[in-house]
């Protein structure tokens, strides 16, 4: 319970370096620290007490393996959302970059200011 | 950019086919030890990266240039498509319709091999090729970057 | 094991902290490395070696993104007025945020007693009906490959995307009509040395 509320703590800073900050880059590094907290939280969601990984072993025994092992569900999820997370993270900078060239500056309260 | 000092250049020759063969067998076993496709895919990447930054862009433009790296990319994207669609040719899209054989095998559980390949292919294609787009091909004047604007 | 679990996310908190109020950008950019390698270790303990290898490596390439889009810039620390009605609301929010997400946790299974409804089936039918011993790679690729195949589709168009953000413009003569290159910009001593190619545009 108490982990569940440290990890919206981290979701929750992210959240902050996103709106309050005006640098463009702090922007972005807002968005990766929020993706870190949700990928946490579906983990977290899918532990299991003293648990072993979901992987097949050729010396193990099938009824210990189904009784110890964690949620593999919540880990497919989770695989496919970091790499999605890379992607977008290349178009973001790839973004910010070309506003650079375009206004000469990154800071986002100018770039509303000029605005072309 | 040019390369760097000759120090770095002798470690990178004695690591750069280690960690080519590492991506390859993290993605070719991802069925039975923890990696797969993506993690095979960018580790393939990394060390294209570490011969870029280590030797500079011309060596590592001649061993994959751009044009290959984006052919690359589209390759995989379309391997992977038709490993779905040929599915349908025992049963329903996407069915895993090659025989299993004993577990614990390479070969023992059908097309999730082949499916790996083709996606540690596109990934591997893709970030190299946006590290290319992003730090080689610069467009802007700074003292790292070459200035390759036209306008 | 749950001390170990505590005294990461408290290690993550103060990382993130230090990045979100540094005053220098490379400091931010390589305390939120440091974030994702805090991450890595806990994925490790919490039984997820798979999703261990992904964290690291993207992190690295996370990194070197990052790192190119400041290192080669000059002005980089930014000083002026606070936007303060920002900070303000968003402050607002965020207590009524962990307020309600505090209630809202209640309802969950316990910590470490997972439900595993539709799991159960997947680690007992895995190496029978895929040949999979990964179970998590059986998942991916057999039983929901249809996400994968949308996943593959979202990072294709997002490279694709940063592709023609980053194009470069061929020049504008007058009379001819606009030869606009997509694709990969490539140098200027490869251009000289062969044709440019008309794409649609």
């Amino acid at each position: 319970m108490l982990i569940y509320f440290l990890n919206s703590i981290l979701f929750v800073l992210g959240l902050y370096c996103l709106i309050a900050k005006k640098h463009l880059v702090k922007k972005i590094i807002g968005m990766v620290i929020m993706e870190y907290a949700i990928n946490l939280f579906i983990i977290l969601l899918g532990y299991k007490d003293n648990g072993i990984p979901p992987i097949l072993l050729p010396e193990m025994n099938r009824a210990s393996f189904l009784q110890h092992s964690v949620d593999p569900l919540p880990q497919a999820l989770v695989l496919t959302s970091i790499v999605i997370g890379l992607s977008t993270l290349a178009l973001m900078v790839a973004i910010s970059l070309r506003l650079y060239e375009k206004y000469k500056t990154f800071d986002m309260s100018e770039i509303r200011r000029l605005r072309g | 950019m040019q390369g760097m000092t000759f120090i770095v250049k002798t470690a990178t020759r004695l690591l750069v086919g280690i960690i080519f063969l590492f991506g390859v067998y993290i993605t070719f076993y991802g069925h039975l030890t923890p990696g797969g496709g993506f993690a095979g895919g960018i580790i393939l990447a990394c060390g294209f990266i570490l011969l870029t930054l280590a030797f500079g862009k011309d060596m590592a433009l001649g061993k994959l240039s751009d044009f290959w790296a984006s052919l690359l990319d589209n390759v995989g994207a379309l391997a992977f498509w038709s490993i779905a669609f040929f599915g349908y040719t025992a049963g329903y899209f996407f069915m895993n319709f090659i025989e299993k054989s004993q577990p614990f095998g390479l070969m023992s559980s059908g097309t999730i091999l082949f499916s790996n390949i083709a996606i540690g292919v596109k990934v591997f294609a893709s970030i190299f090729a946006v590290f290319l787009a992003l730090t080689i091909f610069g467009r802007f004047v700074s003292g790292l970057v070459n200035a390759e604007d036209e306008e | 094991m749950l001390f170990l679990f505590y005294s990461l996310l408290v290690f993550c908190i103060i990382g993130s902290i230090i990045a979100i109020e540094a005053r220098n950008i490379l400091a931010s950019v390589i305390s939120t490395g440091v974030v994702g390698m805090g991450l890595s270790i806990m994925f490790l303990f919490l039984g997820a070696p798979d999703i261990a290898i992904v964290q690291v490596v993207v992190e690295i390439i996370v990194l070197i993104i990052l790192i190119r889009s400041t290192v080669s810039i000059d002005n980089t620390a930014i000083t002026g007025h606070r936007d303060t009605f920002a900070i303000l609301s968003s402050l607002i929010f965020f207590g009524l945020f962990l307020v309600f997400g505090f209630m809202a946790f209640r309802g969950l299974p316990p910590f470490g007693e997972p439900l595993m409804t539709i799991s159960s089936q997947y680690l007992q039918n895995s190496v029978n009906d895929t040949g999979a011993s990964n179970v998590i790679m059986g998942i991916l690729l057999d039983y929901r490959a249809y996400d994968t195949l949308g996943e593959a589709t979202v990072i294709f168009t997002a490279i694709l995307g940063s592709f023609v953000v980053l194009r470069i413009r061929g020049k504008k003569k007058k009379e001819e009509a606009d030869k606009v290159r997509v694709g990969i910009p490539i140098s200027k001593e490869l251009e000289a040395s062969k044709k440019p190619e008309e794409v649609v545009g």
